[in-house]
């Protein structure tokens, strides 16, 4: 069966000038809001939790859990924060969002502010993503001059919400939830400590909750329509949607929305076309650069949802699918991710911090030839050295990714040697 | 006191933009772009401008601004070419822009041209991976990068 793109996040992308308040409303954006309001806020996050929505910036915890965290309502401020730093190679599906429908992003802003009882908001945007800031700070600014937010919402509402975005400077470590707060406090983006219990995040020591970009758009649907009409798609664990992204040499690459469970290689080939200018495909990182890689053969049994990936070894991470061809160096691949890693450790942690260092030069030294089988033991070494010592999952992502390149693909860095 | 201080316009952007937070230190962020935006790069001066804005000392300003990789801690140039590196653009060809960079305008990563015009910084991933490759100008995207299309923006920056 063909692959079947689903328009509930995206359904708004194709219209022309979907981003302004005027187009968006005439197409449904702000409808969810009278139903929110008609609700009580914990009846929403049941909605939320019965949907299964889960969250899309890379970890999958389930979104309705994740807002009973926050504390009963009392005298604290409390706030919301949205992530969109989006920094994970391979990853570039909230862009779409900021750039064709923002008013979804405000609209689920407002519904989700009004179930855990917050009424500040801060959506955290990649620095470089200038233009995408600019275009929703443009349609903030409608909401506000409309009425939609600011002292009242909708006009009518007797609940105040203020939006404000934050610009970050460029450091990927910010898309962590904690260093992402530490960096709106005015700190370096280096993680906290993650405290035994579950709890709610906190911002300058008041409750807060941080939730994804797509997953906060992704609940107007289910407060309007719901959770049934999000549970009818997906699988019974993964219910709902993803916008999955697909990069590397296809025919189509770019961002798609569709259902939990789609077989890996239908997606390539139905939506992504398929491989471009005859290449063969040789390897896929399916979610974002941190996702242990899949061989050809593996994407043939892979499918679309966190469970499966686990089943095969890998994760599914934010569904950015980077799509590898045959005649690149899976060496040079390790090399380049490994740079990217290395740059982007914050270096609060001794094992990230001389760990990706360390692999970068070792498998530099393999490339110039200069390797053994010896160094391809200490980058495995390395990579298990960095496990699970750290504050934060960036070294178990790096372990991920460089320990599965190095393990599948051993030939090929053996091959240096006898060059 | 240093010799920075924010345009007219900058304070007030300044002071409206410190009413969305709870506490001043939100606005190291804020503060430092609007640094950058009026003058290119954060000079010392203008650290200590902010510091003293936000109840700060200068090293608390330098550690954070060295920790976020888009502030310029010297002057770069008038077109900033950042060229991104990371998997899906290095496969869909940006070694061959890097080159086309070097050739062209003599400069490698991290060196500005001679004139003082052009500064080129390859950078990790921009998130513009559906468009591989990519290089931004002055934060301005331009996606699926060629080096004919590369050439003609060059072109019209001279």
């Amino acid at each position: 069966m063909a692959v079947e793109l689903v328009k509930i996040v995206s359904k708004n992308f194709d219209i022309p000038d979907s981003h302004k308040l005027e187009v968006a409303l005439k197409h449904g954006r702000y409808e969810s809001i009278d139903k929110a309001f008609s609700m009580q806020p914990d009846e929403i996050t049941e909605e939320v939790c019965k949907s299964g929505l889960r969250g899309k910036g890379g970890g999958g915890a389930a979104c309705g859990p994740k807002w009973k965290l926050m504390p009963p309502v009392d005298e604290r401020p409390r706030y919301l924060i949205v992530n969109g730093d989006e920094s994970e190679p391979g990853t570039f599906k909230d862009r779409q969002i900021f750039q064709y429908d923002p008013h979804l992003l405000i609209e689920g802003i407002i519904c989700s502010s009004y179930a855990i009882g917050a009424h500040d908001a801060y959506i955290y945007i990649r620095g470089e993503y200038k233009w995408f800031i600019d275009r929703l700070n443009e349609a903030i600014e409608e909401a506000y001059t409309h009425g939609i937010i600011g002292e009242k919402v909708m006009n009518k509402y007797d609940y105040r919400i203020d939006i404000t975005v934050h610009r970050g400077g460029g450091a990927y470590i910010c898309g962590e939830k904690s260093a992402l707060i530490e960096s709106i406090e005015g700190k370096r983006g280096h993680p906290r400590l993650k405290p035994h219990g579950k709890e709610c995040e906190w911002f300058y020591g008041m409750p807060a909750t941080v939730n994804n970009v797509e997953t906060i758009s992704s609940v107007p649907n289910i407060v309007l329509n719901g959770f049934e009409s999000y549970t009818k798609w997906g699988t019974e664990k993964a219910p709902g949607t993803m916008l999955f992204a697909m990069s590397g040499p296809v025919k189509n690459p770019g961002v798609y929305e569709l259902q939990y469970g789609e077989k890996m290689l239908d997606v390539i080939n139905d939506i992504g076309g398929g491989m471009k200018d005859g290449l063969k495909l040789k390897a896929v990182i399916p979610g974002g650069a941190s996702c242990p890689i899949l061989t050809a053969e593996e994407v043939e049994k892979a499918y679309l949802d966190y469970e499966s990936m686990w089943d095969i070894g890998s994760t599914l991470g934010t569904g950015g699918m980077m799509i590898i061809p045959e005649g690149t160096s899976m060496v040079e691949v390790a090399k380049n991710l490994i740079e990217f890693y290395h740059h982007e450790s914050c270096g609060q942690c001794t094992p990230c911090r001389e760990g990706t260092g360390w692999i970068d030069k070792t498998i530099k030294k393999i490339l110039e030839g200069n390797g053994s089988d010896e160094d391809i033991n200490t980058i495995l070494d390395v990579c298990v050295t960095m496990n699970g010592k750290t504050i934060c999952v960036f070294a178990p992502a790096v372990k991920d990714i460089i320990q599965s390149i190095v393990e599948k693909y051993r030939h090929e860095f053996v091959e240096y040697f006898k060059s | 006191m240093g010799k920075f201080k924010y345009t007219e316009a900058n304070e007030k952007e300044f002071a409206r933009i410190a009413k969305k937070y709870p506490k001043i230190d939100a606005m190291m962020l804020p503060a430092l772009w609007l640094v950058q935006e009026q003058e290119g790069w954060v000079s010392p001066d203008a650290m200590i401008f902010v510091a003293d804005k936000l109840g700060k000392t200068p090293i608390e300003v330098y550690e954070f601004a060295t920790f976020y990789t888009m502030f310029n801690l010297k002057p770069i140039g008038t077109y900033h070419i950042e060229l991104c590196k990371t998997l899906s653009c290095m496969v869909m060809g940006a070694p061959e822009l890097k080159k086309f960079v070097k050739d062209t305008l003599g400069i490698g990563p991290g060196e500005t041209s001679e004139d003082g015009k052009f500064h080129f910084s390859e950078v990790e991933c921009q998130g513009a991976c559906g468009g591989a490759p990519m290089i931004a100008l002055n934060n301005q995207y331009h996606e699926n990068m060629s080096v004919d299309k590369l050439k003609k923006i060059i072109e019209e920056c001279k």
